[in-house]
């Protein structure tokens, strides 16, 4: 498999108060260990993010536990009401133990 | 495989649309057992009332490899009063946990989107357990033309 590459799409600049609106995505195949090799008979064995963690400045603001049920590549939308200026930090963590990060500054006037 | 005119892949999926609406007073049952299970074990047995949230998914999905999901729960997400998780229940699939939203009350909003796979044709549940204790779900059916969790 490709290395998974993560994407992110978080704004730059926000007023204080506003609520802001993350996108973000990660390349990977998401496989459910419910399929079988065509040709062999044997079950694909189960390889998926099976976490993902939005913090602000070291705190948590969202997470997801995912099932095998989640779409291959990943997608999440989420919110966070902006209060001060900081940096986002994107985590999510694959069946095999990789860990992939992603970092944006969000800066609040 | 021999190549499908656009019109001939229509009618195929029409029909396997009309056929998984056919079996499913049959299957429903099994479907409902599981997914009942999987939001006990999340209440811890408590009633989820519905409401509160909004589940917005396609009423037709036509890959289920890819269904965009969408929900909402009426929160003013405050230090006090915020929305804890949110579980998403596909009781058709193979395994019915899709996923669990974990929020805090830095969210600003309890809103957030993904993409989730659908075997075929069934009721997809969300349920929220709010920072008071209580539960509230929501409930939305999607018909589905190709089934997206591999053969």
């Amino acid at each position: 498999m490709a290395k998974s590459k993560p994407r992110v799409k978080a704004p730059k600049k926000a007023s204080k108060g506003d609520i802001v609106t993350i996108k973000t995505l990660i390349s990977h195949i998401m496989e459910t260990g419910l399929r079988k090799n065509k040709k062999t008979g044997k079950i694909i064995p189960r390889r998926i993010i099976n976490k993902f963690q939005a913090k602000f400045e070291g705190t948590e603001i969202f997470s997801v536990d995912l099932d095998p049920a989640i779409s291959a590549n990943p997608f999440f939308q989420f919110s966070m009401k902006a209060e001060k200026s900081g940096e986002f930090e994107f985590i999510w963590t694959d069946d095999n133990g990789e860990v992939y990060s992603k970092k944006s500054k969000l800066t609040v006037s | 495989m021999k190549d499908l005119s656009r019109r001939e892949v229509l009618a195929l999926g029409s029909t396997a649309a009309a056929a998984a609406l056919f079996i499913n007073p049959l299957t429903a049952h099994a479907e409902t057992d599981l997914a009942k299970d999987l939001i006990k074990k999340f209440t811890g047995g408590k009633a989820a009332t519905e409401g509160k949230i909004k589940l917005e998914m396609p009423e037709i999905a036509e890959n289920g490899n890819t269904v965009p999901l969408s929900f909402t729960v009426e929160s003013p997400m405050t230090k006090k009063d915020y929305v804890k998780r949110v579980i998403i229940i596909a009781g058709g699939n193979p395994r019915p946990e899709v996923a669990t939203f974990n929020f805090s009350h830095l969210s600003g909003v309890a809103k957030a989107s993904s993409r989730m796979r659908l075997a075929k044709t069934q009721n997809v549940i969300a349920v929220a357990e709010l920072s008071d204790g209580s539960f509230h779900m929501a409930k939305t059916e999607v018909k589905v033309t190709i089934g997206g969790c591999g053969g």
